[in-house]
C-alpha cells in the first residue's frame, strides 16, 4: 500500500532521502497550479482519442475500452495544471483555453 | 596475500579491480588518471566484469555514477581537483539519495593559479557535502581503505572518499599487500540494496522534490548516518584486522603515548612526521605523532583523549580556509574544547600548491613546541 509522507512525520519514519512509494502523485493536486482552464466542446468532438494520449498528467478522462467506440469525457480538474496540449493537438478544435478568472468555482 | 611494489594510483584501482562495481564511470584528470588508466586496462583485459563509461566530463562521471547507484548496482569513481569541483552539483545528490557510491580522490591543488601538485583543497572544500572522508598515508592505505570504505558506505547508505596525496602517493611506489581475491570478496559481500531503482516489484522515486516541509528532515537522516558511519567504521577495521592483520582505526598513534609534545597531520607527510619522530626520540625528546584517517565524521571525542596529555599540538593543514581556521586545526581545537588542561594548539599551514616539505622543517616544527615557542599560524614554507 502507498505511504504518503505527512509534514507530521518525523525523520525516522521518512524513507532515506526522500525516496517515495509509488501512487503518491494521486493525492497531490495539481489542478491547484492551473491559469488557463480547458473547456472541451462536446459536440464539436470527434473523440479521436488524441488529446487523451498527448495529455502529461493523463487526466482526460475515458468511457469505454474498445478503441473504436472509447469517448472522452471531462477533464479532471484535480490535476490539470492548464498546459494547453489538448487544445493545440486537437484536429477539430473543440478545445479552448479560457482563464481561471472567468470562473467561480 | 600478494606483494606487489605499486603506485597509490595502481594500489586504488587494485583495490577496484577486487570490489568489482558494475559501473565505473570516469573522466581523465592529472593526477587521477593512472587510476581511471590502471582500471581501463583492467577492463580490457576482461579481469573485471564493470562497464566502464566514458563521460565527457567529471558533471557526467558523478551523473552517471549515481543513476548506476540508485539503478541498484556498485558504482565507482575517481578525480583530482578541478574534476571534483566540477562535479560538485552531484557530489550532494550522492549523498542526499543515499548512494553508498566510493570515490577515489588523488588530492590536487585547486585552481588559479592552474597547478596539478598536491594540496587538500579540493576534498577539503567538500568536508561539508556529507560524504564519509577517509585520507591514506600509503598506497597500502589506500587499497585497504577502498574496501572498508566500502563496506562502512553500504552499511549506513553515505558515499564515501578515499584520498590520497597526488603524485606523492599517486605516483610513488612503495610495497602494497592485497588480500587475496576470495578473501576481499568475502569481506565485501554481496551488495543487496534496500530499495532500488530497477527493482520493477516495488517501484520507488528516488530524488524527488522536497521543500521545507521535508528537506530538514531528510538532512537530518544524513547527520543520523553519519553518526552511525563512525561506529560503523571501527566495526569494519576490526573486522578487517582479522583477514589482513592489519589495525585501522579513527587515527594512527605513533609515539604519541608518553609524547610531551605532537604533530597532527593527514595523508603522506605523516611519513616524514614517522621520521623525524624515530630521530628525535634517539635524542631523547619525546615527540610523537597523531595520523588523522577519518575526517567526516569527525572523532572528536577520540582525538580528545589521544591529545589531551599533551603539552602543545601542531596541527598541520595541507589547505587554507580562507579567514578561519584552517579545516584540520579547526576541528581539533574543537575536539580540545572541553579538556580541562587542554595542550596548545599551533597552526601550521603547508605543502600549498605541492611546495615540498622537508624533515628540518618538521624538526624545527617539533624543537619550537619543546621550547614553548607558540604562536600565530606559521605558513611553513611560504617565503616572506
Amino acid at each position: 500500500m502507498t505511504k504518503v509522507p505527512t509534514p507530521a512525520d518525523g525523520y525516522k519514519k521518512l524513507k532515506e532521502g526522500g525516496m517515495v512509494d509509488p501512487g503518491t502523485s494521486k493525492f497531490f493536486h495539481t489542478g491547484t497550479w492551473r491559469t488557463f482552464r480547458p473547456v472541451w466542446d462536446e459536440k464539436k468532438c470527434i473523440h479521436c482519442q488524441i488529446c487523451t494520449a498527448y495529455c502529461p498528467d493523463d487526466c482526460i478522462l475515458t468511457k469505454g475500452k474498445d478503441p473504436k467506440t472509447v469517448k472522452r469525457t471531462e477533464t479532471d480538474m484535480r490535476y490539470c495544471k492548464g498546459c494547453g496540449i489538448c487544445k493545440e493537438v486537437c484536429p477539430v478544435k473543440c478545445i479552448e483555453m479560457k482563464p481561471e478568472s472567468e470562473f467561480n468555482d | 596475500m600478494i606483494r606487489k611494489v605499486m603506485t597509490g594510483a595502481a594500489a586504488a584501482a587494485n583495490a577496484m579491480k577486487q570490489i568489482n562495481p558494475e559501473v565505473v564511470p570516469v573522466y581523465p584528470i592529472t593526477p587521477q588518471t593512472p587510476i581511471a588508466m590502471t582500471f581501463a586496462q583492467f577492463v580490457a583485459d576482461g579481469e573485471v566484469d564493470s562497464e566502464m563509461i566514458r563521460v565527457e566530463s567529471e558533471h557526467s562521471a558523478m551523473s552517471a555514477t549515481v543513476g548506476a547507484s540508485a539503478a541498484g548496482v556498485r558504482a565507482m569513481t575517481a578525480t583530482s581537483s578541478a574534476g571534483l569541483a566540477l562535479m560538485w552539483e552531484i557530489v550532494g545528490v550522492a549523498s542526499g539519495c543515499r548512494l553508498p557510491i566510493v570515490m577515489n580522490v588523488v588530492n590536487r591543488a585547486l585552481s588559479s593559479p592552474i597547478n596539478i601538485h598536491c594540496d587538500h583543497s579540493d576534498s577539503m572544500g567538500c568536508r561539508d557535502h556529507s560524504w564519509i572522508q577517509i585520507y591514506s598515508e600509503s598506497g597500502q592505505e589506500v587499497y585497504d581503505f577502498n574496501l572498508i570504505a566500502l563496506k562502512v558506505a553500504e552499511k549506513v547508505k553515505l558515499p564515501a572518499m578515499v584520498m590520497q596525496d597526488g603524485f606523492i602517493t599517486s605516483h610513488g611506489s612503495g610495497i602494497v599487500e592485497l588480500l587475496d581475491k576470495k578473501i576481499a570478496k568475502q569481506f565485501i559481500g554481496e551488495y543487496t540494496p534496500e530499495h532500488y531503482l530497477l527493482d520493477v516489484d516495488n517501484p520507488i522515486t528516488i530524488g524527488p522534490l522536497a521543500l521545507a516541509d521535508f528537506t530538514f528532515e531528510i538532512k537530518r537522516q544524513q547527520e543520523e548516518a553519519m553518526k552511525l558511519a563512525k561506529k560503523e567504521f571501527l566495526k569494519a577495521c576490526k573486522e578487517y584486522k582479522k583477514i589482513s592483520g592489519k589495525n585501522y582505526g579513527f587515527f594512527e598513534e605513533y609515539e604519541l603515548k608518553d609524547a610531551d609534545v605532537a604533530i597532527v597531520v593527514l595523508n603522506s607527510t605523516a611519513g616524514i612526521v614517522k621520521e623525524v619522530v624515530d630521530s628525535m626520540r634517539e635524542k631523547g625528546k619525546k615527540v610523537g605523532l597523531l595520523k588523522l584517517n577519518l575526517y567526516r565524521p569527525f572523532p572528536y571525542a577520540e582525538v580528545a583523549e589521544a591529545l589531551s596529555h599533551l603539552k602543545s599540538v601542531a596541527v598541520m593543514d595541507r589547505s587554507y580556509s580562507y579567514g578561519a581556521d584552517a579545516p584540520l586545526v579547526g576541528e581539533i581545537k574543537n575536539s580540545l574544547f572541553d579538556v580541562p588542561k587542554r595542550p596548545k594548539v599551533q597552526s601550521i599551514v603547508f605543502g600549498i600548491g605541492g611546495r615540498n616539505i622537508y624533515e628540518e622543517q618538521i624538526e624545527e616544527v617539533f624543537e619550537n613546541l619543546l621550547n614553548k615557542k607558540i604562536g600565530d599560524v606559521i605558513h611553513l614554507g611560504c617565503r616572506e
